[in-house]
């Protein structure tokens, strides 16, 4: 977890502006945002030209062959477009974007439009075009305009009329914020463009899908053993020991009351009711059949019911989770408790979870002694590890004196 | 009566217990659906069945069970389980006002003499709850151990197992005087109506821990 603490290197130009002013303002990052800005007037202006005149040629001529295929260029004309907007975004994304489209199935040009147009990456590219030309290129110009044009009317005024040198001011300042809200709209405009462009999951690149796939595999083998180890107890010993305790008392009662070996027997059964209880905790430790069953706020208010420490439950969920994230969650809940009840000395617990959209977020916080250290114990690292496997993470709060907020969160789509 | 446990070893043992207190075993079966065919064919006046069984291994025995209690009301039913489990529990009192019915853990088999008068009870139509479950469905409520004194809290588990005054006296080696009075404070510290009632006080201790 060492590379939590570090200064991780600005990658985006949002994150540059989180550096102190005088590191953003000597950086290449203003600049940048401005050429991303300037390049995004340009481009914005031509395509819409362009769009402009092969959809209006394409319809005068629709009768003729000719005008579907303009009409057809105008939609196709999203791909360079879009392919434009993926190397501009570089300027404030050094991580850029990766190209979402597959090959074509069979070579020529008829295979590569058919693939192009069944490709939901296509229609995502023209409607981000369909944004760019009619808005997205006019905000860039008005904030251009806003942090040059603006500032420098201000400033010239007093030139005119000397009276009027507190615009002067106002226009100094808001050439001196210009760097700020250029980057600032840079950024959003950025991100918009790769929530639109990113490739979705089916479209990343099959090796990586592969890896994300093999960790899942992992988790699953260990919830199949875990489940097995259980199984085999459940059958094995935990039969066996009742069995052996019923032979027991069976054999008390031809035994007359009082005799040496009364007394044995059932200090006998009393050992093996001990055994008995302690491979009972440790088997539904194991795999909670009720969380099968019943589902996750079911198991949760059973687990904290044999909890020492009391546990204030405001669990809100639709219904059902994917069995993973209920799997997950369960024991993430039960080991940040378990975690309380060793470390924290705390009096109460508040646990509230909540289906936000498409994150299942969870909050664990205790009164305790505070001071938990993911760094410390392997108990938060296991947890974190556990959660990072379906790519949930976890944060904790845990200032020394407390109090104690565990938060986790856990992607889970509806339906 | 009719018997249903997967485990072919404590299948064998519960029916020589329950034989060697005069208990006539019609069937013993070994999972849920031949549990339901034996009672449907003979109407046996009491079931013991296991929670976990097949066909699916989940709560099988435990969903027979209720069902059989639909379709034949009254019908007393003892559930062993091998860990407690409030929603299984809760799930089994809510079926026909909870007459009738008992829920044990398994490990409670071994006390033979204690295990066969928890059979009889309910088969004379009274509640028997296992103390284990009594007392994690205590602790789901609002400090009531703040309410509730050490020896108050005990006197409502074994009042939740179904134990007479007397009974509960000498476990506990305490009079008769001091069993009621320690019964008048829970019923007043739990806001219940005083009744006396056996099975009713249980039904009326585990209505009000399940709300």
């Amino acid at each position: 977890m060492a590379y939590r603490g570090r200064v991780r290197s600005r990658r985006t130009a949002w994150q540059a502006m989180a550096l102190e002013p005088v590191g953003f303002l000597t950086s290449a990052w203003p600049w940048r945002a401005l050429l991303y800005l300037v390049s995004g007037v340009f481009t914005g202006a031509l395509a819409l030209v362009l769009f402009v005149v092969l959809v209006t040629v394409g319809l005068a001529t629709a009768v003729a062959l000719v005008g579907v295929v303009l009409l057809l260029a105008a939609v196709l004309m999203a791909l360079p477009f879009a392919r434009l907007e993926r190397r501009r975004l570089r300027l404030v994304d050094l991580d850029g974007i990766q190209d979402p489209h597959r090959p074509p199935g069979a070579p020529g040009l008829r295979a590569w439009v058919r693939t192009r147009l069944a490709e939901p990456a296509t229609w995502r590219e023209l409607v981000l075009m369909m944004v760019s030309l009619t808005a997205l290129w006019l905000v860039d110009l008005a904030v251009l305009g806003l942090a040059f044009v603006v500032p420098q009317q201000f400033i010239s005024a007093p030139f005119d009329d000397p009276a009027t040198w507190p615009w002067a001011v106002l226009g100094v300042l808001l050439l001196l914020a210009a760097p700020f809200s250029l980057t600032a709209w840079a950024g959003a405009r950025a991100t918009l463009c790769r929530i639109v462009l990113a490739p979705r999951d089916t479209e990343v690149d099959p090796d990586l899908k592969e890896v994300s796939e093999s960790r899942a595999r992992l988790l699953d083998a260990f919830e199949a053993e875990r489940a097995r180890i259980e199984r085999d107890l459940h059958d094995g010993a935990q039969q066996r020991l009742v069995s052996l305790s019923m032979t027991l008392g069976m054999m008390a009662l031809d035994v007359p009351d009082g005799s040496p070996l009364r007394g044995r027997i059932e200090s006998a059964q009393e050992q093996l009711t001990l055994a008995l209880a302690e491979l009972r905790q440790l088997v539904r430790g194991l795999n909670p059949q009720v969380l099968t069953d019943n589902g996750l706020v079911a198991a949760i208010e059973e687990a904290v019911s044999r909890f020492p420490v009391p546990v204030t439950l405001d669990l809100r969920l639709a219904g059902r989770l994917p069995q993973p994230v209920e799997t997950a969650a369960y024991y993430a809940i039960t080991e940040a408790l378990a975690n309380v009840a060793k470390h924290s000395n705390a009096t109460r617990v508040e646990l509230v979870g909540r289906h936000h959209a498409d994150i299942l977020v969870l909050e664990v916080r205790d009164d305790g002694a505070g001071g938990a250290d993911a760094s410390g114990g392997t108990g938060l690292t296991g947890l974190a590890d556990r959660l990072a496997v379906l790519d949930g993470r976890m944060r904790v709060s845990s200032p020394p004196g407390g109090p104690t907020l565990v938060l986790m969160e856990i992607p889970c789509p509806f339906g | 009566m009719t018997l249903a446990e997967d485990s072919t070893l404590l299948r064998e043992g519960l029916v020589s217990i329950l034989g060697r207190f005069g208990h006539d075993v019609i069937d013993a079966v070994g999972d849920a659906d031949a549990l339901t065919e034996a009672v449907q064919a003979r109407r046996p006046d009491i079931i013991i069945t296991d929670v976990r069984m097949p066909p699916g291994n989940a709560n099988d025995g435990l969903r027979a069970a209720v069902r059989l209690r639909q379709s034949f009301p009254g019908l007393p039913v003892l559930v062993l389980s091998q860990f407690v489990d409030q929603s299984y529990a809760a799930q089994l009192l809510d079926s026909d006002n909870g007459d009738g019915v008992g829920y044990l853990l398994k490990d409670r088999v071994g006390a033979v003499v204690e295990f066969n008068a928890a059979v009889e009870q309910v088969a004379a139509g009274q509640t028997v709850v296992d103390s284990e479950v009594v007392r994690q469905l205590i602790s789901r409520r609002p400090d009531p151990r703040q309410r509730l004194t050490a020896r108050e809290l005990e006197v409502l588990a074994l009042m939740a197992e179904g134990r007479s005054n007397d009974t509960i006296g000498k476990r506990l080696r305490v009079t008769d005087a001091a069993v009621n009075k320690h019964i008048g404070n829970i019923f007043s510290k739990l806001d219940l109506p005083t009744t006396t009632d056996g099975h009713r006080r249980v039904l009326a201790v585990l209505a009000y821990l399940r709300s």
